[in-house]
């Protein structure tokens, strides 16, 4: 399975991957040809320009959006050949705009996250308000749990959809674009609670930011789209270079080391800043 | 781990998959022993005098043969028909507003009910005498004209909606469309009717339950019977669909099945319904939020819905036949009892509500 990587870096098993996949919309073509995969327990982080379709692609992995051609699989099954039921016990994905219900309590909405662990016959167990209980605590939001959803600040709906997605506890988790709207201290807090699920739970996580330096921080690995292709795959020291943002991104910039973790740091360059001559 | 625990000692949280909080299932029993004691006010009412009690007695088997005749032979039938009418309205109108997340959303904006009402008045009026409608005798043509009708005009929209899936908004604008189409074309037939046949067709059109015997009745208990229990195996379903749609897909849910069987109970449900009685106004539209309101949910329950459309419907029935004067159909009175209701829930709306 590892020999079919393209980054032959790890040997860990892939969880997901797509093979030679043709992903458009109804009449526009995103991606012809495609193949990536994604490794066990990394946090993997797609990003790219604009348009580049970075979610189109984490919606083909979490089978919102059907392959025209080619195929994707969950830890090693055809997706096609799993039930939809099936698929959410082993991936959750956390769409870009999620609608929050009206008078709905926090531990209402992430209860709803057991749903594919539930069934007529086996409504509700000890199981699932544990998987609530655990999923509100390390989102911290046991405090608030009974508060309407619709009242909660930006950060703290951001982190009750997050909690929904942990308490339907699949080993792998796709999340869109989970920052936007939120401030930077919310973003890093954010962040640092995704990796703190994938240390303590083992859990894959496929992301999509934009923000080149939070996703170079927080991610084990780095997928650049861009123009229906992959531009550039790998860890991000290997990935964000001024020549992969040029073509990806058409953007002139430095790439320094981030003073706090030591991970690159974006600097972009334009007419007026120029790049400092040494 | 104390938390579980703290959980199970308070099994009524209306969580999905738990069980009902309280308040539901006492709202929920209480509108169903409500809409049958309507019934059995509306068996006793009438212009021969009887009891309650008496009609109670009738129908368990005693009373005089009179008795028996106008309790178990005209009553009963029209009381029944009332109740069903209700129930079938009232849940269609509680999975329609649940599916498109929006109150306004009930069945009529699918076209089912317009589809219906075309297919009666065309039956009345190109057929001419052959369906008689006046005096009682309701023949078996037109409700079968009106289910046509009905499943037809859902099966189009449906299919003029279809996009490789279907879009709530999307089915809502279409429905909305076929609506003012086929209403069109009625008016048109009953403008050029014969006086009688327009007669005929205004009155079936205002939705009656005067019409209603056994032979209406039976196939309105057997849908309501069958149907009822796919629509609350959905329960679940509607409960997670609110998050939208790719949330929806995400745990696990096979969107357009759900869809598809939520949309397809409806139209059975109203399309039974208006075949048996006529479009009566409102209440698939009404019960759904009052019973919402009763049990304080997020969404219409779906039993209680039901049971309120029955307490509804029976009640205008027995109203219009008791202290209304000159027989009102019971499409009039649920219409003047849910207009105002409709401007007032429009003018309490927050916007966020209305916009979905």
């Amino acid at each position: 399975m590892t020999t079919t990587q393209a980054h032959a870096r790890t040997t860990a098993p892939t969880a997901l991957a797509v093979h030679d996949v043709t992903l458009a919309y109804d009449s526009a073509t995103v991606f012809e040809g495609l193949s990536v995969s994604v490794a066990e327990g990394e946090v993997t982080t797609l990003v790219g320009a604009n348009g580049s379709g970075k979610s189109t692609l984490l919606r083909a992995f979490g089978r919102l959006l059907t392959p025209r051609a080619g195929s994707v699989s969950l830890r090693g099954r055809p997706l096609r050949e799993l039930r939809t039921r099936e698929v959410a016990r082993q991936l959750a994905i956390l769409p870009q705009k999620p609608v929050t219900p009206a008078a709905t309590t926090v531990r209402d909405l992430v209860s709803r996250g057991r749903h594919p662990h539930q069934s007529l016959l086996r409504p509700w167990s000890a199981a699932d308000a544990e998987a609530v209980d655990a999923a509100l605590a390390a989102t911290r939001l046991t405090d608030i749990a009974d508060r309407d959803a619709a009242a909660l600040s930006g950060g703290q709906l951001q982190r009750a959809w997050i909690a929904l997605v942990l308490a339907q506890q699949a080993p792998v988790v796709l999340l869109d674009e989970p920052t936007t709207f939120l401030d930077l201290a919310h973003q890093v807090d954010l962040l640092r609670l995704v990796r703190a699920v994938n240390a303590e739970r083992g859990t894959t996580v496929v992301m999509v930011l934009h923000d080149l330096t939070l996703a170079a921080r927080y991610s084990d690995r780095l997928v650049v789209l861009g123009e229906g292709r992959v531009v550039a795959d790998g860890r991000p020291w290997d990935v964000l270079t001024p020549e992969t943002l040029r073509s990806a991104f058409g953007l002139d910039a430095l790439v320094v080391p981030d003073p706090a973790s030591g991970t690159p740091l974006v600097v972009p360059l334009d007419a007026e800043h120029p790049a400092p001559s040494r | 781990m104390s938390a579980p625990s703290a959980v199970a000692a308070r099994p009524w949280r209306r969580v999905p998959g738990r069980p009902p909080r309280r308040r539901v299932v006492f709202v929920t029993v209480g509108c169903l022993l409500a809409a049958l004691a309507v019934g059995v006010v509306g068996l006793a009412a009438g212009s021969s005098s009887l009891t309650a009690g008496d009609a109670v007695r009738t129908l368990l088997g005693g009373g005089s043969p009179g008795e028996h005749l106008i309790v178990v032979g005209l009553r009963l039938p029209r009381v029944l028909g009332a109740l069903l009418v209700g129930t079938a309205l009232g849940l269609a109108g509680a999975l329609t507003q649940t599916f498109a997340r929006n109150p306004l959303a009930t069945p009529d904006i699918i076209g089912v009910t317009s589809g219906a009402s075309l297919g009666a008045v065309m039956a009345i009026v190109l057929a001419g005498g052959t369906y008689q409608v006046a005096a009682g005798t309701l023949s078996l043509g037109m409700p079968a004209a009106a289910a046509v009708g009905a499943l037809l005009t859902a099966l189009v929209v449906y299919g003029l909606a279809w996009r490789g899936g279907i879009d709530s908004f999307r089915i809502i604008l279409i429905g909305i469309g076929a609506t003012a189409t086929l209403s069109g074309v009625t008016s048109y037939l009953v403008a050029r009717a014969q006086i009688t046949e327009a007669a005929n067709a205004a009155q079936w059109l205002v939705g009656s339950l005067s019409g209603m015997s056994w032979s209406s009745v039976r196939p309105l208990l057997v849908v309501v019977l069958l149907v009822t229990p796919v629509a609350l195996a959905q329960s679940r379903d509607l409960e997670v669909s609110q998050l939208g749609d790719d949330v929806t897909s995400g745990l696990g849910v096979a969107v357009q099945r759900h869809r598809l069987l939520v949309l397809g109970c409806a139209v059975l449900l109203t399309a039974a319904a208006v075949s048996a009685s006529g479009p009566v106004e409102f209440v698939a539209f009404l019960a759904p939020q009052v019973a919402q309101r009763l049990a304080a949910t997020a969404r219409p329950p779906l039993l209680a819905s039901a049971f309120v459309g029955a307490l509804v419907v029976a009640g205008a029935d027995a109203a219009s036949r008791t202290v209304l004067p000159g027989q009102l159909p019971v499409g009039i009175v649920t219409a003047v009892v849910g207009a105002p209701y409709l401007i007032w829930l429009l003018t309490r709306l927050k916007e966020r509500e209305t916009v979905s």
